[in-house]
């Protein structure tokens, strides 16, 4: 009876915070298909708010994957190695580099938009292109894919998986294709999650460094929210949502694929 | 496996005055210099931390000795050579398979490097397969094995690449003491029929005995003593050797006309030059039990343990601490009995004092 009685409290406690955060997230869903908010449900459905979010925003959708995509494959590129560097190497300097790489995730996003643009300003194309938001983004995703292959680096003992292959004769660039790269699958699939996921939502740094020809869709949808009808800010939330869950749905049902046909020791 | 002893095979390896310094100032080994011969099994034993694997790393490349070291393979000088251009092959305490190739990938991963055609690569990994007796696994991922067969598999891919050098950093650690003997004598076949020079880490003696061709005892950074597995068990150089390898007691007396005063009396010696207090070391298999009555050496048992093959007698009051003694499983003895001991002259090695 009483295990009963505490199942029931924790069950309730469960949904009590689970609605808490999903009943906003459905309203505002809801009020992107209502035809006047204000006058509540009544006042009838509608799409033509989600017409004219995908008129005005279509771009910044758009922008947004490109940028996300862009950011995926330089920290992919630039951050397994790192990664693979920084463990192999081990001691102070390869422990200094990683706080430094890991920096931007304390100092917040305005001041690192800040000295992008005070360094970067003079530079008026690159200013002026998408690659500057995908400069903002890659400094401050690095950190979680480094983060996440280095813990599986440990994990799976890479050092010495490293040097066995290295007394079979496998030069270095060949032990990182055969032997690292394969079996640091997991956490680069983690990694690559975390990174495309930051990238889609982020707003702080990208509201500094865009431009007018250059949003995302967290900046078109702050734009919304301040300028237009918020049905029409709403009918976004929905657009976002049904952009970017069938992609994270996407990215872990191959992040789990990924782990149970391979790796693991 | 096939039981044929080859030629030997393999380089000569010289290590020449090779210490290491690790960055902090850590001594982790001080300057060895060892000849290991063509074909030869030379086993480094001693306890964790006395520099074994350090050295065996030093011999494969992934360590370099400090500035005055030199390693050669026959007369060529490695020491600058990186590993992967060196032709070793090594068996690491944890295997190191690669989890993301199957038991025929991991072994043939090597060859790939040392050229050859795809099915000259083929038929050699079916040659190893059937040589560490792994038939059957050939397609199954490293987590589907068990420890035992991991250990195969680690062995046929060093060995699937010819290397002029075996280095296996105790390779039957990680493996539970029935398997563990198991394999050891598996281990030694393969080691005889390939006739490769073969560097062996471990620090359990039973395993240096069985395997080794010559044992180099290591302690704290430096060699204790290089010798036969015989030289090693009876004419320790010290008494650390005699106390890591095998059950050892350390007598302490005094020495002069050719015997050796104890506690509970006297025992024989060879001659030796060394006269007043001395240590000599006795091992238990080596001191037989005699009636007390006309024993020149007695004391009291104090506890008797049976061991099936044999039983272990505790002797106390005849030296200053107590003496084991191994007799016949047959021989009926009990705590308290009083009792004589007698040794053979030979088997009493006198050992340098001062050493802990």
């Amino acid at each position: 009876m009483r295990d009963r009685l505490i199942f029931a409290g924790q069950l309730l406690f469960t949904l009590l915070v689970a609605a808490f955060l999903i009943v906003p997230a459905a309203l505002s869903m809801l009020a992107g298909v209502t035809t006047n908010y204000f006058r509540g449900i009544s006042s009838g459905f509608t799409l033509q708010w989600i017409v004219q979010v995908w008129d005005l925003y279509a771009d910044t959708i758009g922008r947004s994957f490109l940028i996300a995509g862009a950011t995926l494959v330089v920290t992919l590129l630039i951050g397994i190695p790192a990664a693979y560097g920084l463990h192999v190497r081990g001691g102070r300097l390869a422990r200094a580099i990683e706080e430094i790489i890991t920096l931007p995730l304390a100092i917040p996003g305005l001041a690192i938009a800040l000295a992008l643009l005070l360094t970067y300003n003079g530079f008026s194309d690159f200013r002026r292109s998408w690659l500057f938001i995908l400069a903002g983004h890659v400094v401050f995703t690095l950190p979680f894919m480094v983060r996440s292959v280095m813990a599986i680096f440990s994990a799976i003992d890479v050092k010495t998986l490293d040097e066995s292959a290295s007394s079979l004769g496998a030069s270095p660039l060949r032990r990182f294709l055969d032997v690292i790269v394969p079996n640091a699958r997991p956490g680069i699939l983690a990694g690559s999650l975390m990174v495309v996921t930051l990238s889609l939502g982020e707003f702080n740094l990208t509201w500094m460094l865009h431009t007018p020809l250059t949003k995302t869709l967290p900046v078109g949808l702050a734009d919304s929210y301040a300028s237009m009808r918020l049905e029409v800010a709403s009918a976004y939330t929905l657009v976002f949502f049904c952009m970017i869950i069938p992609l994270l749905i996407a990215m872990q049902m191959f992040a789990t694929w990924g782990e149970a046909s391979g790796v693991r020791k | 496996m096939k039981a044929q002893a080859s030629e030997p095979h393999g380089v000569a390896v010289r290590i020449a005055a090779c210490g290491k310094t690790f960055g902090d100032g850590t001594r982790a080994l001080e300057p060895v210099s060892l000849d290991i011969a063509r074909g030869e099994t030379m086993v480094l034993l001693g306890p964790s931390g006395c520099g074994k694997t350090t050295l065996l790393r030093m011999v494969a490349g992934l360590e370099r000795p400090d500035a005055a070291g030199r390693i050669f393979f026959n007369d060529a000088d490695v020491t600058d050579v990186p590993i992967e251009q060196r032709k070793v092959g090594m068996v690491f305490q944890s295997y190191a398979l690669f989890p993301n190739m199957n038991v025929a990938e991991n072994i043939a991963y090597g060859l790939k490097f040392r050229g050859g055609s795809a099915q000259e690569r083929k038929a050699r990994v079916a040659e190893l397969v059937a040589l560490t007796g792994i038939e059957g696994l050939e397609h199954r991922r490293i987590d589907q094995l068990s420890g035992g067969q991991r250990q195969r598999v680690a062995l046929a891919r060093a060995v699937a690449v010819r290397p002029s050098v075996l280095l296996l950093d105790e390779p039957l650690t990680a493996l539970d003491a029935a398997l563990r003997e198991r394999l050891r004598s598996d281990l030694n076949r393969l080691l005889r029929t390939l006739g490769i020079t073969t560097i062996y880490v471990t620090h359990d003696q039973a395993e240096a005995m069985a395997l080794g061709d010559r044992i180099v005892v290591m302690r704290k950074g430096a060699v204790a003593q290089v010798g036969a597995p015989r030289d090693i068990y009876f004419t320790p150089a010290n008494r650390f050797v005699a106390e890591f390898v095998g059950a050892a007691n350390i007598l302490e007396g005094v020495s002069g006309a050719g015997a050796l005063t104890l506690r509970g009396g006297r025992l024989a010696i060879e001659k030796t030059s060394v006269k007043g207090p001395s240590l000599a070391m006795v091992r238990p298999e080596s001191i037989a039990i005699v009636a007390a009555e006309n024993a020149s050496l007695t004391g009291e048992v104090t506890s008797v343990s049976f061991t099936g093959d044999r039983q272990r007698l505790t002797i106390s009051g005849a030296a200053e601490r107590p003496i084991m003694v191994d007799i016949p499983n047959t021989l009926m003895v009990k705590a308290g009995d009083r009792v004589g001991l007698s040794v053979d002259p030979s088997a009493i090695r006198l050992l340098p004092k001062g050493e802990a």
